[in-house]
């Protein structure tokens, strides 16, 4: 750590090459011969397939709902009547049809809580109890039998709705047993250690399908006979207990990160040992993970599509059961995975954009 | 000022010997410090001084011998620590302050959650003592906004918000730039002027003639003097001692 840091004075705008289009194309596209040669590459490259591409996904694509017409394209043009035709079943997979305002309601509900946590003004006590709130009644939309709302077991919910449940739940159960782990395995309890670092070397010597299989098939051996969680739970704890497992090595890098002296500034003022992670420790260390964790995030949004494995029918499994069963749309399954695709990006840049301004925000006052 | 309050020494070392594995770093130290007693401790690099200052907070464990601070023994008994430390104030030679916390938070943390302060309470507390160092107008700073002479002078006010009986500083001016030192050492001044019970690893000979009640010159893991200041930097009784001085008066 450097002895002498000086208060930050604003920085100063590098010297003005001009202002303008004239000046930012000189600056971003050929400012020396390099750049000019990679600018001159991409275009070529561009102008050698943009069209092409244009062509198949607009020009001559086909948006009606009409399965000769895309048939008679013979995929030289889009098929985008696929997605008109199938995307309420994509988007909620099995769930009744007629019933299907429920899950729009709940996902609208979840994403929603998301936004919200997302701003900084509302990190305050009462978005606990929000989400509370809010969850309470994505379950009791999706879940029904209620306020006149026919019952739909969880092994009927699909689609995004389900993606995003699981992803949501898993992370923010995995984070916390991640930070445990994490901590258990810097613990001077050797009892302790071992457990945590058995737990993270078992689980990450596995794939995700692996663990769902047990979680899905085994979970229930190990319960009082006759009792059988709900698919949907055993589920959920298969992707915590994966998820944490990665989650827990990224957290476990913060903490290295942390100097000595932090923890010894800590414990010469009398803390406790919770006290000194809550307070000194966990806050620096989380902060210098944020680009991991949001990485894992990342992955874990994504493996959700292997769900499908033991039943259960989210975004990517809809789409399977939308169009495996139905001979006339079955070839266009490339444009419902372009569809899904994108749905699975845009929340992917979400995540990783939020990272990048939640990492800049976090660093003001702590510039070293 | 109460730190000079209560009765017996406020530390005392009984043939205390400490290893780190076959390494003897610390060897039958016998040392006992008085209330309002203000104890400068030098030496060559690597004699044992910070081992020996950590071991009253137990930042270190000694493995044999007893010390005892403020009337508890410290041992494997965590309450003990735990009290002992709420007792003891420390400034490192790095600060060591809390980066992600401003300058308030930090001063504010530990009576907060450790002494159960209402936070109202805390930050008047914190405010006077960011007076007392003579840098209120930063309170809203983070520290590594600050140069590295406030930054220390911040770390000291931190550990007099617990109000401890006794502060212990380890070099606590060696990480700074020549220009930033005398600022350190008149807010350490003042503190000795106010009674505090204080113990002081340093190099600053002149701070420890103006200060120190004793000088406790350490040599691989030994006390080998403990003489006021005039004696001890008049005519070392030691071999060690005249080698030691002769190397950090006489450049
Ligand atoms: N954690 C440790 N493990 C092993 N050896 C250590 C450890 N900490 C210190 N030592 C050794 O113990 C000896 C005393 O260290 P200490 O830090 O107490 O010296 P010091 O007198 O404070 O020196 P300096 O003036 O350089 O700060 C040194 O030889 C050091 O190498
Ligand atoms: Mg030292």
């Amino acid at each position: 750590m450097s002895a002498i840091v000086h208060a930050p004075v604003p920085a100063r705008p590098a010297p003005a090459l001009g202002t303008g289009v004239g000046a930012w194309l000189r600056a971003n596209l050929y400012a020396d011969w390099k750049n000019a040669l990679a600018t001159v590459i991409i275009l070529l490259v561009a102008a050698r397939y943009l069209p092409a591409i244009y062509q198949w996904a607009v020009t001559d694509a086909v948006t009606a709902r009409d399965p000769n017409a895309c048939r008679a394209l013979a995929h030289s043009g889009a098929c985008w009547g696929v997605i008109a035709e199938k995307y309420r079943f994509i988007l909620f997979g099995r769930f009744p049809f007629e019933e299907q305002w429920r899950p729009l309601i709940a996902t609208l509900i979840l994403v929603g809580l998301l936004v919200v946590s997302a701003l900084r003004r509302f990190w305050r006590p009462w978005l606990g109890l929000v989400w509370i709130c809010g969850l309470a009644a994505f379950f009791t939309l999706m879940h029904g039998g209620l306020l006149g709302m026919s019952a739909v077991e969880s092994a009927r919910w699909g689609g995004f709705p389900l993606t995003m449940i699981l992803t949501t739940l898993g992370i923010a159960a995995a984070l916390p047993l991640a930070v445990l782990v994490a901590l258990g395995r810097r613990s001077h309890l050797p009892a302790i250690r071992a457990v945590c670092t058995v737990y993270i070397e078992l689980v990450r010597g596995v794939p995700l399908v692996s663990v769902l299989f047990m979680a899905s098939f085994m979970f229930p051996l190990f319960m009082p006979s006759g009792y059988t969680p709900d698919v949907l739970l055993r589920v959920l704890a298969g992707i915590i207990l994966f998820a944490a497992a990665y989650l827990a090595e990224t957290v476990r890098g913060g903490l290295q990160a942390v100097p000595a002296g932090q923890y010894e500034a800590a414990a010469a003022l009398g803390l406790s040992y919770w006290q000194m992670q809550r307070k000194i420790v966990l806050p620096q260390a989380l902060r210098i993970v944020v680009p991991g964790l949001v990485n894992s995030f990342i992955s874990t949004y994504k493996d959700t599509s292997l769900v499908t494995i033991v039943g259960l029918y989210e975004l990517t499994g809809a789409l399977g059961l939308a169009l495996r069963g139905d001979a006339e749309w079955r070839q266009f399954y490339f444009e419902g995975y372009l569809f899904i695709g994108l749905i699975y990006w845009i929340g992917c840049f979400a995540m990783s954009h939020y990272s990048q301004r939640m990492e800049r925000a976090l660093h003001t006052g702590n510039r070293r | 000022m109460s730190a000079t309050s209560g009765p017996g020494p406020i530390v005392s070392f009984e043939k205390v010997n400490k290893w780190y594995g076959e390494f003897h770093v610390l060897r039958d130290v016998e040392l006992v410090i008085a209330r309002g007693e203000r104890i400068v401790i030098c030496g060559p690099s690597g004699s044992g001084k910070s081992t020996l200052i950590r071991c009253i907070n137990r930042l270190e464990e000694h493995q044999s011998g007893r010390l005892i601070v403020d009337g508890t023994e410290l041992g494997d008994d965590l309450r003990a620590t735990e009290r002992v430390r709420r007792e003891v104030g420390m400034v490192f030679q790095q600060f060591n302050l809390f980066p992600h916390l401003n300058v308030l938070e930090n001063l504010t943390l530990a009576p907060m959650w450790v002494a159960r302060v209402p936070r109202k309470e805390a930050e008047a507390r914190a405010m006077a003592q960011l007076e007392r160092v003579r840098i209120a107008d930063q309170a809203r700073k983070y520290p590594l906004q600050l140069s590295g002479g406030q930054q220390q002078r911040v770390a000291i006010a931190r550990a007099l918000c617990l109000t401890p009986k006794v502060m212990l500083f380890d070099e606590p001016t060696s990480a700074l730039d020549p220009e930033m030192i005398k600022e350190v050492l008149d807010v350490m001044i003042e503190l000795a002027d106010g009674g505090m019970t204080m113990i002081c690893v340093t190099h600053e000979m002149g701070f420890a003639r103006s200060v120190a009640d004793r000088v406790v010159f350490m040599d691989q893991g030994q006390i080998v003097e403990d003489s006021p200041p005039a004696d001890f930097f008049n005519s070392p009784r030691s071999e060690r001692g005249r080698e030691f001085l002769s190397k950090i008066l006489g450049h």
